[in-house]
């Protein structure tokens, strides 16, 4: 049960974005800008990014739900986003994409255990500054959506099938889209006071 | 040195901020809201938590710049350096010492926040807001905390400095800048 009165019937993220529709916002602008707007990063990359980091933070909801959307970006492959889980050095991944995996999973430990080499190997495998940038930030964005999630003890069913369709409709809307659908509208909200 | 080609001169999550507009504004929205916007939790209480998460995670820069602002809407730096250092025992209301438990929690781990700290937190005074908007910020502060260390940001030891700054983040809030910004040249070459 959640630790606070959330709304009832909205999974993971959706109970407190709907509760607070005033923080939702940035959250999902936030999300939007790292994870669907245009980069030189594809969605798929940036999502298994997002994806790793919710795992090792042993985050259900997200790592489930940006693993579809991930999965949904490259042509449905859900054998790929579990190999990035489990073994991402091992995985059919391009070598810049390893190299920010490990700065990613070094911010999700800390900020301070991102090195100069690891950056530097990111550098040599192509990553530019603003991919290296965005890497660090989704890390560090991931370690507070997953608090959120956890840390208010939200509903997360367990229906693979659920995440897959979600998935599939963030992937092709992004995420201040698809918001519109569970955060009710401010104008509402006052006209019902 | 910064990981990246960061603009220079610009302190901790400033340099960040000026270097990708598009990130900033939602980071500097999110901060505003949850920090300086009218709420039950005065800004002086919600700066505390934030100062607190960011000395537990060890961030120079948000610690002090905080603790700065914190100290400007309460008039006392003491009390800003004992929540540090003891929360249990300084001279804060038992409301704000059950929220910066459960925002101890939360920067361990969401999941180390238990049912008894939320009710504990209740039988306290604190609503169901309050309780939210405690994670929430503990949340963002492990969020801001590993954007301004994993960039290796430049994090001086200027006391003054964060001092100024703390007065303006409590007066004008997280909109706009409280450090003057790089001039436009080395803008338009970041973009």
């Amino acid at each position: 049960m959640p630790h606070i009165r959330l709304p009832e019937g909205l999974q993971g993220i959706r109970g407190p974005m709907a509760f607070r529709p005033e923080t939702a916002k940035p959250l999902n602008e936030l999300a939007e800008t790292l994870l669907h707007a245009p980069n030189s990063l594809p969605a798929g990359d940036r999502e298994l990014i997002a994806t790793y980091v919710s795992y090792r933070n042993d985050c259900y909801f997200c790592q489930t739900i940006h693993g579809a959307i991930a999965a949904a970006h490259l042509d449905g492959d859900e054998d790929l986003v579990k190999r990035v889980k489990a073994d991402f050095q091992h995985a059919d991944i391009s070598a810049k994409l390893k190299a920010l995996l490990v700065i990613a999973s070094k911010v999700q430990r800390g900020g301070k255990h991102v090195t100069a080499a690891d950056v530097e190997e990111a550098r040599q495998a192509g990553a530019t500054d603003i991919e290296i940038h965005d890497t660090v930030l989704i890390a560090a964005a991931f370690c507070m959506y997953n608090r959120y999630v956890d840390g208010l003890a939200t509903w997360q069913p367990r229906e693979e099938s659920l995440y897959r369709e979600r998935g599939k409709q963030v992937a092709r809307e992004g995420y201040v889209q698809v918001s519109r659908q569970y955060i009710p509208e401010p104008e509402l909200q006052t006209q019902g006071a | 040195m910064p990981h990246i080609d960061l603009p220079k001169g610009m302190p901790g999550i400033s340099a960040g901020f000026a270097f990708r507009p598009e990130t900033a504004k939602p980071m500097r929205d999110l901060a505003h809201l949850l920090l300086h916007e009218p709420n039950s939790l005065t800004p002086g209480e919600r700066e505390l938590i934030a100062t607190y998460v960011s000395s537990q995670n060890d961030c120079y820069f948000c610690q002090t710049s905080h603790g700065a602002a914190a100290a400007s809407h309460l008039g006392d730096a003491a009390t800003v350096k004992q929540v540090k250092t003891d929360f249990t025992h300084a001279p804060i209301s038992e409301k704000l010492k059950r929220l910066l438990v459960i925002a101890g929690k939360v920067q361990q781990g969401g999941k180390h926040v238990s049912a008894e700290d939320v009710e504990a937190a209740r039988q306290a005074g604190a609503t169901d807001i309050e309780i939210h908007d405690t994670v929430l910020i503990a949340a963002a502060f492990c969020m801001y905390n590993r954007y301004v260390d994993g960039l290796a940001t430049w994090q001086p030891r200027d006391e003054a400095m964060y001092a100024q700054m703390g007065k303006h983040l409590a007066s004008e809030g997280y909109r706009i800048s409280s450090v003057p910004q790089p001039p436009r040249k080395e803008l338009s070459t970041a973009g």
